[in-house]
This record gives C-alpha cells, structure tokens and sequence, in this order.
C-alpha cells in the first residue's frame, strides 16, 4: 500500500511501488484532467505539483510521491496564482484543443509562484517543456505576462 | 430539462440506405480499372462514366447538410436552448462556431444555450467528417437556416395563442414580442406549441447587419472553462466500470504480421490480464486495425510493462526493406524524367530548350508525423450484440461503418459516442485504433477495454504525411521574365491506402497548389511520376499543398533572385492582374470539392493577401545583420493566406524568428478569434515541420519514437510576435461570398516564406527538409 496525498485528500493504492504517479491518478484514482503525452517527461502533458514543484506525472513513481503533497489541475483553481492563470487563459483565448493545457498551467503556475515577474527568457525557460502542437505558445507567453502585470503572484 | 421543441429521440429511419464509406470502399475495390480520384475528403471515388449529376460542396458528402432544427434545436420549459454540435472539435473551435450561428439566427441568449456532441449518425444530421477545413464552409447556410427556422416556429407559435398576425410579431435574446399589445413570452414558455407545427419550408434569414455573434469575438468556446480546470473528456479519458485497459503491440513494418508470439513473461508482469492475438488485415490499410498482439491488464501502465515483456517474431512481408534514404534516390530518379502530364498548355519543353536563362531546382520534404497531443486512445464495449465506442475521432461515421464491419455486423447495432479531440490533424480522421478497442472488448466477451497508443506507437504507426520530391526548371528571359515552368511533383499517394497499387499523386492531390497555378507563363507543364507507397500515408492538416507549396514558392524566390527582381514585386507580376480563373483552366477538375463556377481562383484576393501581409511586415525596411525577410503565398481549401517572416541567423546557424505576418482572406468571418487561433497554430505546425520535421524509415520500420527523435517547435523557437491580418470584408458578404476554410491554409506558406527569409539573410538556399543546422555557415 502506497498512501498518497493529492489535493488535501489521502488515498491508499495498492500498486507496484514504481507505478508513475500519472496511471494512478488516472486509472486508479480516477482523476483525468492530469494528461499523457509522451512518458518520458519530454512533453509535459502530465505536469503536476509535487510539494509545489512542477514534476512530470509520468516519469514520477509513487514511491516518491508519497508522503508528499500531489497537487494536481482538479485543484489549482484552490490556489490564487493558479486560478489567476486560468482566468488569463480564458481572457486570452489560449487553448485550442486544449489537450496539452492543464500541464501548460500547472507550468507556469509554478514559474509564477517562483518568479512573479519573469523575464521572457525565464517564462521561454519554464514554458519550454511544455509540448503544445495547436501551437497557443505565443498566446501562452502573453498570458502569463498578463498574470505577473496584474501582480497576482507578486 | 423538461420535453419541448424535441430533436431528441431517435426517429426509426436512422438507418436510411445511403451508401456508407465502407460499401463505397469495397465498390471501389471492384472498380480499380476505372480512373481513380481522391475525393476532397480524400476518400478514394471510382469515376465513372455514368456518373449523375455533379453535386458541389455539402451536397457532394456522404450524407450531405441537413437544416431542419427538430434535429439540432431542443428547448426546454426553462427556455434552455440546447442545440447539437454535429462536427468534431479538436481545437478549431467548431463545436462552438456552428451553434453559435444557430444561435443568432435564433436570437438566443448564449447565456442559455447548451451544447450537446452529437453521435456518429450522418443520415441524421448530415456529414460530420470533420476535416478539409470545411464544417463552416459547409454549415454555415444550413446551420443559419436551424436557426432562423426554429425562431420562426416560435413565432407562429406565439401568433395563434395570441391570435395576432405572424407579421407583427418580432424576437429579442430569447423572447418573442408583440409590440402592440405590449406582450411578450420566453422561448421556454412556446417550445412546446412549436414543436407541434409543421417545420415551414421557407424561412427568410437574419440580415448580416443584425448578427449578434456571427463575426464578434467575445464568445470564447464552450469547452474553455472545463479545459482550464480538467474537467473535459477527451477519447483517452473515457472511464467505464469494469473497465479494462490494452496496448498493442503492431507489426512494425507495413503490411507484416506476427509470425509467433510467447505470451509468457508477459503473463508475469502484476495487473496483466490477458494477451491477446489482434488480427490485422492485409495492405492496403483502408481503417482497418494493423494487427499484432495485445496486452490486456488492470491499468495502462501493466500493459505497458506487459507488452516490454512479450516476446514477439514478426513477418515484415514486401515493404520491410523501405529505406527513406534510398527511397529518396528513388523519387529523384522518377522526377528527372518525363512522367504522365497532368497539365499542360504551350510547348515547355521547347522553350526550356531554348537560349535564356534556365534554373533548376529540386526540394524535398520527408515523411511527417501528426503527433496530435492525445494519441489515438478509444473505449468500447462490445456486448450482447451492441458495440459502443468512445472515441475522438474526426470521422464518426467512417468510424462507425469501420467498426460494424470489422465485427461483421450491422451499422445499426454500432453507436459511436464522439468525445472532444486532444488534437486532429487529420490523424483522427482514421479510425483503426477504435476498431481495435471494439475487437479486444469483443475478445474480452464484452468486459469495456480502452486501447491506449503510447507516444511510440503513434510516431512508428502513423498514417503518414507523404514523402515528396518536386523537381522544377523555368527558362527567364532577357527582362527576367519566366517563359516556362516544368513542375514533376513525385510523391505516394493517400489513395495507396485504399487501393492496391495506385501509384503517384491523383487529382485531387495535384489541385493542391501543384496544377492550380495562377501565374502568367505562357508555357506551363506539370507531371505526376507514378511512385510507389510502402506504409500507410494519410492526410496531414493541408495534406500535398505542403510540398507542393513549399517547392512553388521556393522557386518563385529563386526564380526572382536569378532575375534580380524583387521578390514581392515578381511575385506579383507573376500571379497577375486580379481576375478569376476557373480551376478547370488549370485542368485541376476537383477544386476540393467545390463548384468551379462558385469558387474560382481569384488572383485579386492572392494578391491582396500579398500586399497586406507584406505591408504590415513593412517589407524593403532596413534589416539588422543576420536577419532576413521571406515571403509565400498560398490558395488552399478556398482561402488564400500569405506569410512574412522575419528570421535571425546567429553564426552557428540557429535559426530565431522576431516576428511573423500572416494575412488571410477565407470570406465571409463567422469567429474572428478563432480563426487567428487556427492561422497561428497552423503557423508553429508549418515552423515544426520545416525546422525539424522528419519520420526516417529503416529496414521498413519508421526510426522515431519520442519527441526527443521527432522534434516539434517549443516555446522557445516560437516566434517572438505572431500576427494575423485579416482581409476585411463588408457584413453583405454573408450572403454574396461563399466561405473559406480556416483549418488548414495557414499552414502551406511557413516553409517556404522562411527558407525564403534565410536565404535573404544568408543568401543559403534551403531545398531539403527539414532545416536543422542547414543555416550554418560552412
């Protein structure tokens, strides 16, 4: 049994030890808004927050997820930041098929709560490897420029 | 919601006898002796002979366009408008769009509109294979004419309860007025009175200075709210009780099959459930499932680590020596040689004979990828002689019609459930991955079982981009002036993957941007080599107008740099004067689909884009070191767009781009925003595939398998200011110009505008795809 914490809520698993934390939310836990793109941790569809770090759900095994805090897109809108980015992404018009979406902002959620003013370079930096093949990236860029105008994060 | 106005229940003759795709495939087969044309659909069509009159546009598709609003409209008692999206939404928007047409036309308050995804049923609702950028361009008409049709009824409704004449009666955001006696009545109040009249079968339509939300921007989409929180159901995210979960192991080569397969260790693995043989069938392809062997188990992961565990022999078969490097050799060959003329008008070959200057030039572009951000993924539960399938898929009824018939039953006893699209690309269009989750839940004796593509199986198992050589010569003569224009355009056909043997491009593959030239040249000669296909190839969003378009519009640039011309002026002298040309002219006789007389080439529109894109670009201004300005035109789908990009090449060759300007004229705007969103992402998908796009095949086998191998553009190579012009246009033109489409067009002119622009920086022209480090100085 793997006891894990995700989104405030505990949940005990019982699964292989090294089954990455994104087929447990999934398939086990039942929460889909957590995406796979690539199993690697090239494309960042799977992002979530590992004690408020961005992580890759889909190279993370529960062993190192547990007894830590899984804070997953079901959850952000809980966080200030977090619901900030949203609201930009729907002023903005960002998504498109919206797949890669909830990794994008789990991305940049992080970037914002580290670095609330970030330069284009740094906000190029994080956003980086985060795959969108619609192509919002340009739209991404402003409207994570348009939370740390706002000072949400500040 | 309480019953009214109902579209809701399924009337007996959904099973109307149109001919499915899947009867209409087969015919096919028995026709192979007949010429072979790839639809605008590029579903493979026998012409023949005795044909029927030819129909245009919607009326052209399987199960043409429906308009009557008991199918797409319901209202309840709460005056909740709840209206169908019959086309796919994989990010353009369309689920959105359509109905919101429905909607003004309605005079609905968005507020109180809901959306609900229609099932795969085209003798229902019409065509509802979403691809060839053509929902709006098809639905815009009909779906104004659901709208005005239902407010009319609610109109005749509130006219008898208050005996007063139709006439006087008049409708505002949701609520019918009789203005003299000062009386009104909610939608919510009448539905169930005007569901019960006769549907009128002449309704008049909104004048387009009236729209509400026809041509506005605030309406966002629907599914924007669930996306930012997580909340939507993409095909990969279907979640059934009892459900168990599969990935295939496939041939890797086209057309091979499992020779032996020990189930063993596979067996071993925790939460695997069972191994399962998948039968394949034999090339070509069509949408039938590839084969191989499947793993069977509690959660994706086992049967990801299940299937490592297999221990699997395979029989290439014929196509397991295809070699991409060698196949190139083998399109360079067919392209320098005289092949079957597809166009011709004067004497090219004389005149390229002749004294002048002539240019040569040959471009390459390689197999590509979909790589859509959700792999293919689909739910099903074959029981008790019903399937049911979740699935995002581009074609549900292809997918329907695929599934019945890989079960061996009837299409009645199939439902296919649409979920949004994480992505399309024309890779969805296709729907083997559905039938093998119906198969595997069929084999399973009818437990659900959702098939998962891991990234590696969508990279190696694509229906892929087609793999091209365009070989070009053109004679100038002593003012610079092309006298002639050769194009061989060698490359495999989507038609390979419906018929046995066809072989190089078909029409409908040509009259992307290959034949249907505009341009003044008094001698002009295109030719189709008759190449060979050795895996599956399938429509990628724009499809042949990518090579063809980057190997035009290269030249174009090259031709104008051997005369010392400037490229925009040349460009424009050699599309001409505005006029119309009849694609017929241009002996392109399919015009994706569309009435040549409705929609001919207007080198009007070509040349305004041109001028706007280049206007806003500011381009001839004074450019830093290293930097470059390039320039494409491309008419596509019944849209023109043209692109400037501004690239920077730093001495190590790494490629930057400051800013790109796109301009588009796709008619009459129904979503502005949405159609930015589609040229700016058709942008980066044209920058993807011209810097690093490639599927390299091995001993028959595609060579990628991840995004480190097949690289996509990131946020980093992203253009650092991306702007779309549109061509305006006057709110009259709803009714007087016929729409374009959005999808796609923006994608064609992004590898040549920026090779062009490298050239101008470098003066390094670039012929091969992709990019790379080819900027490099050397």
């Amino acid at each position: 049994m793997t006891s894990l914490n995700i989104n405030g809520k505990q949940h005990e698993v019982d699964l292989p030890e090294d089954t990455p934390l994104l087929w447990t939310l999934r398939d086990h836990i039942g929460m889909t808004g957590t995406k796979f793109g690539c199993g690697m941790a090239l494309c960042g569809a799977c992002t979530v927050h590992l004690d408020g770090a961005p992580i890759r759900s889909c190279i993370t095994p529960i062993s190192a997820a547990a007894g830590k805090k899984v804070t997953t897109i079901e959850a952000i809108a809980d966080d200030k930041v977090g619901h900030a980015v949203q609201e930009a992404w729907i002023a903005l018009g960002v998504p498109q098929c919206g797949y890669c979406q909830a990794g994008q902002i789990m991305s940049a959620t992080a970037l914002l709560k580290t670095t609330p003013k970030p330069t284009d370079k740094e906000i190029d930096d994080a956003m980086s490897g985060n795959i969108c093949r619609c192509g919002t990236y340009t739209r991404i860029r402003a409207a994570i420029r348009q939370v740390a105008d706002k000072g949400v994060a500040k | 919601m309480s019953a009214a106005f109902d579209f809701a229940k399924d009337n007996a003759n959904t099973e109307v006898a149109s001919m499915s795709r899947r009867t209409w495939l087969k015919g096919v087969g028995a026709f192979t002796g007949l010429a072979l044309t790839v639809g605008v659909n590029g579903l493979v069509m026998a012409a023949n002979a005795a044909a029927p009159a030819k129909k245009y546009g919607g009326a052209s598709m399987p199960g043409g366009t429906v308009n009557d609003p008991l199918i797409f409209v319901s209202i309840g008692a709460d005056g909740i408008v709840t209206i169908i999206a019959h086309r796919s939404e994989m990010g353009q928007g369309i689920r959105t769009s359509l109905p919101l047409v429905v909607a003004d036309e309605l005079d609905a308050d968005w507020g109180r509109v809901r959306v609900v995804q229609a099932n795969a049923d085209e003798s229902r609702y019409g065509n509802q294979n979403t691809d060839g950028s053509r929902s709006m361009r098809h639905f815009f008409t009909p779906m104004r004419q659901v709208g005005a049709t239902a407010r009319l009824m609610l109109i005749s409704a509130a006219a008898a309860r208050w005996n007063v004449p139709a006439a006087e009666i008049t409708t505002k955001n949701h609520e019918v007025l009789h203005a003299k006696s000062n009386r009104k009545l909610g939608y919510g109040e009448l539905a169930v009175d005007a569901a019960k009249l006769q549907v009128p079968a002449q309704v008049q339509l909104k004048d387009p200075s009236q729209f509400r939300y026809i041509g506005k921007d605030a309406f966002g989409s629907v599914d924007f709210r669930n996306i930012v929180t997580g909340n939507t159901q993409y095909g990969i995210d279907t979640r059934l009780e009892g459900m168990l979960y599969a990935v295939v192991a496939r041939p890797p080569v086209y057309g091979g099959k499992v020779a032996s397969f020990d189930p063993a260790e596979a067996l071993k693995i925790p939460g695997v459930v069972k191994v399962i043989e998948l039968k394949g069938s034999p090339p070509p392809a069509k949408f039938n499932p590839l084969g191989g062997i499947a793993v069977i188990a509690r959660n994706t992961w086992a049967a990801i680590k299940g299937r490592e565990a297999l221990k699997i022999t395979w029989d290439n078969g014929p196509h397991g020596g295809y070699d991409s490097t060698a196949f190139k050799v083998t399109l360079q060959e067919a392209a320098r040689k005289p092949a079957k003329v597809v166009r011709n008008s004067g004497d090219t070959m004389a005149v390229l004979g002749q004294a002048g200057k002539r240019i040569e030039a040959e471009y390459y572009i390689p197999h590509l990828a979909h790589a859509t951000m959700e792999p293919p993924a689909a739910t099903a539960r074959t029981a008790n002689g019903k399937c049911e399938v979740w699935a995002c898929v581009q074609d549900p009824q292809a997918t329907r019609d695929t599934v019945a018939d890989r079960l061996g039953w009837k299409t009645a006893d199939v439902k296919v459930n649409v979920t949004l699209l994480g992505g399309g690309f024309g890779r969805k269009s296709k729907p083997d991955f559905v039938a093998e989750a119906a198969l595997l839940s069929q084999a399973m004796d009818g437990v659900p079982v959702k098939v998962t593509w891991t990234r590696e199986d969508d990279l190696r198992h694509d229906y892929f981009h087609t793999v091209s050589l365009e070989h070009l010569e053109s004679t100038l003569d002593a003012k610079g002036k092309p006298q002639a224009w050769l194009h061989r355009t060698a490359a495999p056909t989507i038609a390979s993957t419906f018929v046995a043997g066809a072989k190089g491009e078909q029409p409908g593959e040509l009259g992307m941007g290959a034949i249907n030239i505009p341009f003044v040249i008094p001698n002009i000669r295109i030719e189709a080599p008759e190449v060979e296909a050795h895996t599956r190839i399938g429509w990628f969003r724009s499809v042949y107008n990518i090579p063809h378009a980057f190997a035009v519009q290269s030249f174009v640039a090259e031709l104008a740099a051997a005369a010392k011309r400037d490229h925009r002026e040349f460009l424009l002298e050699l599309i001409g004067p505005a006029r119309q040309i009849n694609p017929q002219e241009m002996s392109d006789t399919t015009n994706y689909g569309e009435s040549p007389v409705l929609y001919p080439l207007d080198t009007g529109r070509m040349r305004a884009v041109v001028e706007l894109a280049t206007k806003e670009a500011g381009w001839g201004r004074k450019l830093l070191k290293g930097h470059g300005l390039g320039l494409a035109v491309a008419y596509s789908f019944m849209s023109y767009v043209a692109a400037v990009i501004e690239v920077v090449v730093a001495d190590d060759g790494t490629i930057s781009i400051p800013r790109v300007d796109m301009a588009i004229d796709c008619g009459p705007q129904i979503t502005p925003d949405r159609i930015r969103s589609q040229v700016e992402g058709a942008c980066i998908m044209g920058l993807s595939l011209a810097l690093t796009g490639e599927i390299t095949f091995k001993n028959g086998s595609a060579e990628q398998g991840n995004f480190h191998e097949y690289e996509v553009l990131r946020a980093f190579s992203a253009p650092r200011d991306l702007r779309v012009h549109m061509v305006p246009h006057k709110s009259s033109m709803y009714d007087t110009m016929p729409l374009g489409g959005v999808g796609e067009p923006g994608t064609p002119p992004i590898a040549p505008a920026l090779c062009n622009a490298i050239f101008a920086a470098t003066g390094k022209r670039i012929r091969n795809l992709p990019i790379r480090d080819q900027a490099k100085k050397s």
